[in-house]
């Protein structure tokens, strides 16, 4: 009785251990980002300032170039979000419901793309986009970002569509509709959660994305907000409160999504999300 | 007749669009990339172009810089895999158990994965960072550091920065998988033993690990290419530096292209990673056909 006792008090306290590992980092964000910038150098660092402020907060929305970052980043990754979904959508349904040549060479190509390291592609693709006036646009930085999720979309796809049975299209089409009408009135809106899902993972992937975003963008104009923020940082090195209210702004999307694709986050990890 | 292709076509219709891509914006920039590997291509220099033949490779050789990334590397994955995978382990294992507010603690523990890794590097490097970060006065507190200083730029500890930001953001990953493994074993076996006599540890090495050996092993497998790749915390918490002390094979890609505009350069290391990974690969098929003759 005892023993068990300890056992669960035990339990708790390596559960508490790991908040505090976890969310500690993001707390001190979030507390340099509201400390007032006299403060952060005259009171060293203690766990939470004399004087809180949303100076900070003000003074990035107002003054500096962030606000087009993130309107930059919200236009790159939701459109990169919705057209992945869409062609996912497609590409995962013909995977699920088909049985045709070349099936096993699809799978294996989009599994290869999941395996090898992306950033040998950062010169060859800047090279392929230039010509085109493709670089320095958030358009060519949809159409990498795109490519890049296809695959894991499709399967995550895949995976939902499987869990949808087939009697319902096939009834649908001995009652005369075309299978291309059956996918879309009837199996796509049963697929709805999981079409949520992967818009939420897509956006987060793109949303993250760093190496091509640095590559392939150079002006401030089509900056996306790790673009922004890196380039803030090492030009404006000591205004760390306006750093962190910038990271703080960052955060806020990738929270919202990843409340929305939690219930999923299993389904997403076994399909091979870029990011996780 | 025509309404046959149709339907024989549908598939290939479907999946048309996202093959395209792929091929377009994947498969052709990665052919492009081999050639510039035999190519001097130069992004500043418009007289570049002409093909070089091996010479790139020869450079590589003697290139210290990259013998020092491929160890680095090594030590990176290895390090980082261990830790995320043991830590994860452990939070599965405790989540695994009900308890009141576990959907909540769920939500909070998983949620740095959530953290796009350009922050995670950022919030990271600040922690460590002894102007606004607490890590160095709390290693100094406790004797470890002379004074609070900057781990980062440390050369001989540096690479444990972004290590334990890498650790940081990817314990869920392996959580999440773990535990959804899990709960995919019968209760009752559980049961069972417990009436057998059988105690936790017993319990633990009969049953749990023989079911998630397969989930761990092929998590592993994967995750070690994937983080061995991954430069995204390395080009922000450090990039590279000090004195290459923290450049791995992919962080030394992107300098190489990104900021010495070197494309062919870029690309012949391109091509070593890239005939590693597939020894890697080859191996793990290998090994996976020995252990399948066996069983």
């Amino acid at each position: 009785m005892r023993e068990r006792l300890l056992g669960t008090i035990a339990h708790r306290l390596a559960i508490l251990v790991y908040m505090a590992f976890a969310l500690f980092p993001l707390f001190w964000l979030l507390k340099v980002s509201v400390t007032p910038p006299d403060l952060l150098y005259s009171e060293g660092v203690p766990m939470w300032p004399s004087r809180a402020t949303l100076d900070n907060f003000s003074f990035v929305l107002q003054h500096t170039d962030f606000p087009k970052y993130f309107r930059n980043s919200v236009i790159v990754s939701g459109s990169t979000a919705i057209i992945v979904t869409l062609l996912a959508s497609l590409a995962g349904y013909a995977l699920s419901r088909f049985q045709f040549r070349g099936k096993p060479w699809i799978i294996v190509l989009m599994l290869l793309t999941q395996m090898f390291p992306l950033v040998m592609l950062v010169a060859p693709i800047f090279k392929m986009l230039s010509p085109l006036g493709l670089t320095n646009s958030l358009t060519g930085l949809v159409v990498v970002y795109v490519a890049f999720n296809v695959p894991f979309a499709t399967f995550l796809m895949q995976s939902f569509f499987d869990g949808i049975p087939k009697d319902l299209e096939e009834a649908a089409m001995i009652d005369g509709a075309t299978r291309f009408r059956a996918f879309r009135q009837i199996i796509l809106p049963l697929t709805l959660p999981g079409i949520a899902a992967t818009l939420g993972f897509v956006f987060t992937a793109a949303w993250s994305e760093l190496l091509f975003a640095l590559m392939l963008i150079s002006g401030a104009a089509s900056s996306t907000f790790p673009v922004g923020l890196l380039s803030f940082v090492s030009k404006f090195a000591v205004d760390f409160g306006q750093m962190m209210a910038a990271g703080v702004l960052a955060l806020i999307p990738a929270c919202l999504f990843f409340l929305l694709i939690q219930r999923y986050l299993v389904q997403g990890l076994t399909a091979g999300a870029v990011k996780g | 007749m025509l309404r046959r292709f149709a339907i024989a076509s549908e598939p290939y219709l479907y999946s048309a669009p996202a093959l395209i891509l792929i091929v377009v914006v994947m498969l052709a920039p990665l052919a492009l990339g081999l050639s510039y590997a035999f190519r001097d291509v130069k992004l500043l220099n418009p007289f570049s172009g002409g093909f070089v033949g091996l010479d790139h490779f020869r450079e590589l050789i003697d290139d210290r810089t990259f013998a020092r990334a491929l160890k680095n590397t090594f030590f990176w994955a290895g390090a980082s895999v261990v830790l995320q995978f043991g830590f994860g382990l452990i939070l599965a294992l405790l989540l695994n158990r009900p308890f009141a507010g576990r959907s909540l603690v769920q939500a909070l523990v998983f949620l740095p994965w959530a953290v796009p890794s350009f922050l995670s590097g950022l919030n990271w490097a600040w922690m460590f960072n002894p102007v606004v970060g607490p890590i160095p006065h709390w290693l100094a507190a406790i004797g470890l550091m002379d004074t609070p200083a900057n781990i980062l730029s440390d050369p001989h500890n540096a690479m444990w920065g972004p290590i334990i930001a890498n650790v940081w953001w990817g314990i869920p990953f392996f959580a999440i998988t773990l535990l959804a493994a899990l709960q995919a074993i019968p209760r009752d076996l559980y049961e069972a033993a417990s009436i057998d006599g059988a105690n936790a540890v017993q319990r633990f090495k009969s049953i749990t690990l023989p079911f998630l050996a397969p989930t761990i092993a092929i998590t592993i497998l994967l995750r070690t290419v994937w983080i061995a790749n991954f430069a995204d915390l390395i080009v922000v918490m450090t990039n590279g530096g000090p004195a290459d002390r923290t450049q791995i094979v992919a962080s030394y890609i992107f300098t190489q292209a990104f900021r010495r505009l070197d494309f062919g350069y870029a690309s012949a290391i391109a091509v070593v990673l890239l005939l590693l990974l597939m020894a890697y690969a080859l191996l793990i098929v290998l090994l996976r056909q020995s252990l399948l003759k066996r069983a």
